[in-house]
């Protein structure tokens, strides 16, 4: 497989980017949902 | 019984199914049952889809296993164009109705509709180098999502380029309406010149040119990317919803403090 090393660099930016995106939009949920409730009790749940 | 009349003139009247989920709380409400769905089947398709391109799928006959790189660079190359797509969308409900959930969902796309135009941009160059000889090259494709990667940064830099963030997002959504000329440029490229990168093999008229084995396995890959960028952003637009509430309660809270010692000053 000559292509390989092109092929898992692709595939690897992908779960990168993608990745990257979706664990900081989770762990951002998250920090404000915390922060809400300590402020809020009422408003965060 | 007479039908009631509404003051607004028709053509200013917002429509009341978008409006309906400018409620925070009844966004917040109805985003929390949706996103681990549609979280979990993004995940569930794109895993099968990447297997299948991968592993099951066969090498193309001119272009060999770097063939496998479609199956991650033509869905990001999608969706860098339909959340542009959705930018505009929600520039033309911010500034003709106003939606007060347009201009924060224009905010979260953004970056995301960035990363993956770039993302586009180096799989395309690292399936080029094999295939061209070249990682880059002036090509109209190449060159239009380039532009489309400026546009998606120059409405991120205009949303913060303001101390009034209305006047930001009012900029930023008249340049996604300016921006999506770009979105044709880019369609029909390969059909108005001669590019380096090959023509479209899925059209909305026609009959695919690609082999179904490889069709289904795109298919999913695309679904399941699609439903990932919806996750993304729905999940951004939750944390700036609870962001945007934390900062009311703060300065409401900072503004009775102020009043009750402005109060204990005066006597």
């Amino acid at each position: 497989m000559d292509h390989l090393p092109y092929i898992v660099a692709a595939y690897g930016l992908t779960v990168l980017v993608a990745g990257g995106f979706a664990l900081d939009a989770w762990l951002r949920m998250g920090r404000a949902r915390r922060r809400l409730a300590a402020i809020d009790p009422r408003a965060g749940r | 019984m007479d039908a009631p009349v509404s003051v607004v003139p028709a053509a200013e009247a917002p429509p009341r199914s978008l409006h309906r989920f400018a409620n925070p709380g009844r966004f917040l409400r109805l985003s929390g049952r949706v996103l681990p769905w549609l979280a979990g089947a993004a995940l569930v398709l794109t895993l099968v889809g990447l297997y299948w391109g991968l592993f099951v799928s066969p090498a193309d006959w001119q272009q060999g296993d770097a063939v496998r790189i479609m199956y991650v660079h033509v869905p990001a190359a999608w969706l860098a164009s339909a959340g542009y797509f959705s930018l505009a969308v929600c520039a033309v409900l911010s500034l003709v109705w106003r939606h007060p959930l347009a201009d924060l969902a224009a905010a979260e796309i953004g970056p995301v509709g960035a990363g993956f135009a770039a993302l586009c941009l180096a799989t395309g160059s690292i399936w080029g180098k094999p295939m061209w000889g070249a990682w880059w090259v002036w090509d109209a494709r190449l060159t239009s999502v380039l532009v489309l990667f400026f546009l998606y940064l120059g409405h991120i830099a205009l949303i913060r380029a303001f101390d009034d963030p209305q006047r930001g997002y009012r900029a930023a959504a008249i340049l996604a309406l300016v921006g999506a000329v770009d979105l044709p440029v880019i369609k029909f490229s390969v059909d108005w010149w001669n590019t380096l990168h090959q023509p479209d093999s899925i059209t909305l008229t026609g009959a695919p040119t690609m082999y179904i084995g490889m069709l289904y396995p795109l298919a999913l890959c695309a679904l399941g990317f699609s439903l990932g960028f919806g996750a993304i952003v729905v999940a951004r637009m939750r944390a700036a919803v609870m962001e945007r509430r934390i900062r009311g309660l703060l300065m409401a809270r900072a503004q009775e403090t102020d009043t009750q010692h402005s109060g204990m000053g005066a006597t």
